[in-house]
């Protein structure tokens, strides 16, 4: 029996011009995705990708990395039956008998694209469903509520049999709306603003902030584990390492105590937004919340992002830690991100941080430091390193 | 850039003539002792041998050894294995609140099963207060621990002191001593120590990682941990690990056979040590004078331990700070000696072996001073 991968696309299906180019994307990133476990040969028609394999391979684990591909809605493994009915019924039987016999009740449901196909969908249904009753008479009909639901396609090439599809990833396929440039700290949020802007097409480019000796070579290992979860759904992705010792040092040095956070997070920002135009990023991503941290008040995101001219998107702003930690979860980056290894945002923390403060204070505050020098200092020091 | 290791207590180097041990038996001498053709016999008998060598490093019968994974699984024999046995008369236990957590941890785990556990503070020095230990035993406990060397501060117990007015107090009572940072770095016999079990662990000694052993007095009774095939009197069941139980041996006969000559050379270290540390300003010792030669824990007020840890590591020094198991939380035995939080943040530990060098030391102290000048001072002064 052949089987081979359906992918039902998702808002694709809604662009009207740009629809080639939506799924070529989609398709080119599905590629990449099944790396490693087989060849596949896809194609398109009418809002739904097939994967085929050409060869032997473990096709669970090629639905497990595909339900992770942004772009596609639902996604179930299917069996290829020539469309002929004869064969159909003979196959859904062979096909579905585990799970049919273990079943106590099931559904037939039929679609019909093909209509040059001599049976309508419910003719379909009612003979199947015959068909199936005599070779399992211990099952009965329950079009409501059914254990198992055989599903019958009848489209463009050849007829698919399966027990009924899954979610599928859900957004836009990575890569369709630009690039942008994530802080990713190492805390639970950042992965998740990554996660969520790269569900609506953006391609991640993710910068991380060391601050060796005060944060430690573990710190950093962690960061590349995080990449490493989240590549799965969001593609290739490029972290970028910025030195960040010397300015935390001059900020404790120079800066008022209660300041020295907010100061940090504009150098951060800065730096990110140098990189962002070096590397084509046309607006940052951040982990940031309202309410969560003292940091993280209306004023102080207002402070900390004032010296920016591209977008700043942060998507968890609306969601509670406990919203956020589900995701996190979810996409397995919670407990790469609870492990005890310092980042540089808890180097230096202030006794007292200001939580309303005003702009010109703040830039009082950051006065003494030459700023230019250690911004430029700290885009020169940056390394690179790639996640696939 | 050479390596200057000074974390001994954490792990040690292990030695090449150990290792070469440990393939010989992986490679040619690889039966099952409990087989019973010549190649079983062949491993019995290495086997046996290096019991008798562990044995004679800490004077007792090679019968009383029991080889275990380490000194935490040997340390949870003895406790868990121990307090079980003596359910029936009594169930109180006491400890010093200064043991490793692989003393501690079994006992909590007692102590949720329904025993009374009494922790003992410290002095102050971090010295063992014997009175304060010895009231805390009643007629009704049964168990008691104290290890001889304390593995964050070089402390010395006065074991066989202890062991002696607490079974006046309590005569059925099993007195555990956890011995895994004393067994090379101070002379000891568990005859005269008095103790009914005593932990020690390879690892420390220059043997592989992965083997310690328990000695347990002829005649005191434990439950085990594990139940199998019967090996090792029961006590310890599954077939002995002997690549590294020989290796153990050797580094353990070594490690006896060298300990005088050994603690004068750690001695002149130390003194050398505490000299330097003397002259820059900022810098105190915790471990009080009477602690062992090899353990020195100090602190740098103001420079956060694990920052100054990654500063001396970039130049490939490497120290603790505090014990490796807890993996950087704040160290239980500074926190029972009382000592200052902004101490406790900033504390390092170094520990030597007698291949250390007073110029690595030179070197410690330079890059310290170094970290001191540069580094950011932490808020917690």
């Amino acid at each position: 029996m052949n089987e081979l991968i359906l992918l039902k696309n998702g808002e694709i299906a809604l662009k009207g011009l740009n629809r080639s180019t939506f799924e070529d994307m989609l398709v080119k990133n599905l590629r990449h995705a099944l790396h490693g476990v087989g060849k596949f040969k896809f194609y398109k028609a009418q809002s739904t990708i097939y994967a085929e394999p050409m060869e032997e391979c473990d096709l669970d684990e090629a639905v497990r990395r595909l339900s992770r591909v942004f772009g596609v809605a639902a996604l179930v493994r299917a069996c290829i039956v020539e469309k002929d009915f004869e064969q159909i019924k003979a196959v859904a039987a062979e096909y579905l008998s585990v799970q049919l016999r273990e079943a106590r009740t099931f559904r037939v449901t039929a679609k019909r694209a093909d209509k040059k196909f001599p049976l309508d969908s419910s003719q379909i249904c009612r003979e199947l469903g015959a068909h199936l009753l005599r070779a399992f008479p211990h099952l009965r009909v329950n079009l409501e509520h059914p254990d198992v639901e055989v599903v019958v396609e009848v489209r463009d090439f050849a007829a698919y049999l399966h027990a009924g599809q899954q979610p599928g990833a859900g957004g836009i396929p990575v890569g369709s709306s630009g690039r942008a440039m994530l802080l990713l700290s190492g805390g639970i949020d950042s992965p998740v603003a990554g996660y969520m802007m790269a569900k609506r097409g953006i391609k991640i480019v993710a910068v991380h902030f060391a601050s060796p000796p005060y944060t430690s070579e573990r710190a950093l290992l962690k960061v590349h584990g995080l990449c490493e979860k989240m590549t799965p759904y969001c593609g290739r992705m490029t972290l970028l390492t910025v030195p960040f010792t010397e300015i935390q040092e001059c900020i404790r040095r120079h800066c008022p105590e209660e300041y020295y956070t907010l100061v940090m997070r504009r150098f951060m920002m800065e730096i990110a937004g140098r990189l962002a135009e070096k590397n084509d990023c046309g607006a940052l991503i951040t982990g940031e919340s309202i309410g969560q941290v003292a940091s993280q008040t209306m004023l102080a995101l207002h402070c900390t992002g004032a010296a920016l001219d591209i977008p700043i998107l942060r998507p968890v702003i609306g969601m509670d830690k406990e919203e956020i930690i589900t995701v996190a979860r979810r996409i397995d980056t919670f407990e790469t991100s609870i492990l005890p290894y310092e980042d540089c945002c808890t180097v230096f923390t202030p006794r007292h941080p200001k939580t309303k403060p005003r702009l010109d204070a703040v830039l009082a505050a950051e006065a003494a430091l030459d700023r230019e020098a250690l911004v430029a200092q700290a885009v020169q020091g940056t390394t690179c390193r790639g996640f696939s | 850039m050479a390596e200057v290791y000074l974390d001994n207590c954490a792990t040690t180097k292990t030695d090449r003539h150990a290792a070469q041990i440990a393939l010989e038996l992986m490679e040619r001498d690889y039966g099952n002792p409990s087989s019973l053709h010549k190649k079983g016999l062949e491993a019995q008998l290495r086997l046996d041998r290096a019991r008798s060598q562990v044995a004679a490093a800490i004077g007792c019968g090679a019968g009383e050894i029991v080889f275990t994974s380490g000194g935490t699984e040997a340390n949870n024999l003895a406790l868990l294995g121990g307090a079980e046995a003596r359910r029936r008369r009594g169930t109180a236990i006491v400890a010093m609140s200064t043991e490793h957590s692989s003393v501690l941890e079994p006992l909590r785990h007692l102590e949720a099963q329904g025993f009374r556990l009494r922790l003992v503070p410290p002095l102050p020095s971090g010295e063992v207060d014997a009175d304060a230990f010895v009231d805390a035993v009643d007629a009704d406990t049964i168990l008691a621990a104290c290890m001889l060397v304390n593995s964050e501060v070089g402390v010395i117990a006065p074991i066989a002191e202890l062991a002696r007015r607490c079974r006046r107090k309590s005569p059925g009572l099993l007195f555990h001593c956890d011995g895994v940072q004393a067994l090379g770095k101070t002379a000891f016999s568990v005859q005269s120590l008095g103790v009914d079990t005593l932990s020690v662990s390879g690892h420390k000694l220059h043997a592989p990682k992965g083997v310690g052993a328990l000695y347990v007095k002829k005649g005191v009774r434990l439950l085990p941990l594990l139940y199998g095939g019967g090996q090792q009197r029961g006590l310890r069941p599954g077939t002995e690990n002997t690549p590294l139980a020989c290796a153990f041996g050797y580094a353990a006969e070594k490690a006896a056979g060298e300990q005088g000559r050994n603690a004068e050379r750690v001695a002149g270290l130390y003194e050398y040590f505490v000299n330097k540390s003397g002259k820059l300003p900022g810098v105190c010792m915790n471990s009080p004078a009477t602690a062992t030669p090899y353990i020195c824990n100090l602190s740098a007020p103001g420079y956060r331990s694990e920052t100054m840890l990654h500063f001396l590591e970039q130049q490939e020094i490497y120290v603790s700070n505090g014990s490796a198991c807890s993996r950087g939380a704040k160290s239980h035995v500074l926190t029972a000696m009382g000592l200052a939080p902004g101490r406790i943040d900033s504390a390092l530990r170094v520990s030597f072996t007698a291949e250390n060098t007073t110029g690595e030391i030179d070197l410690f102290f330079e890059v310290l001073a170094q970290g001191m000048e540069r580094l950011v001072r932490s808020r917690v002064g």
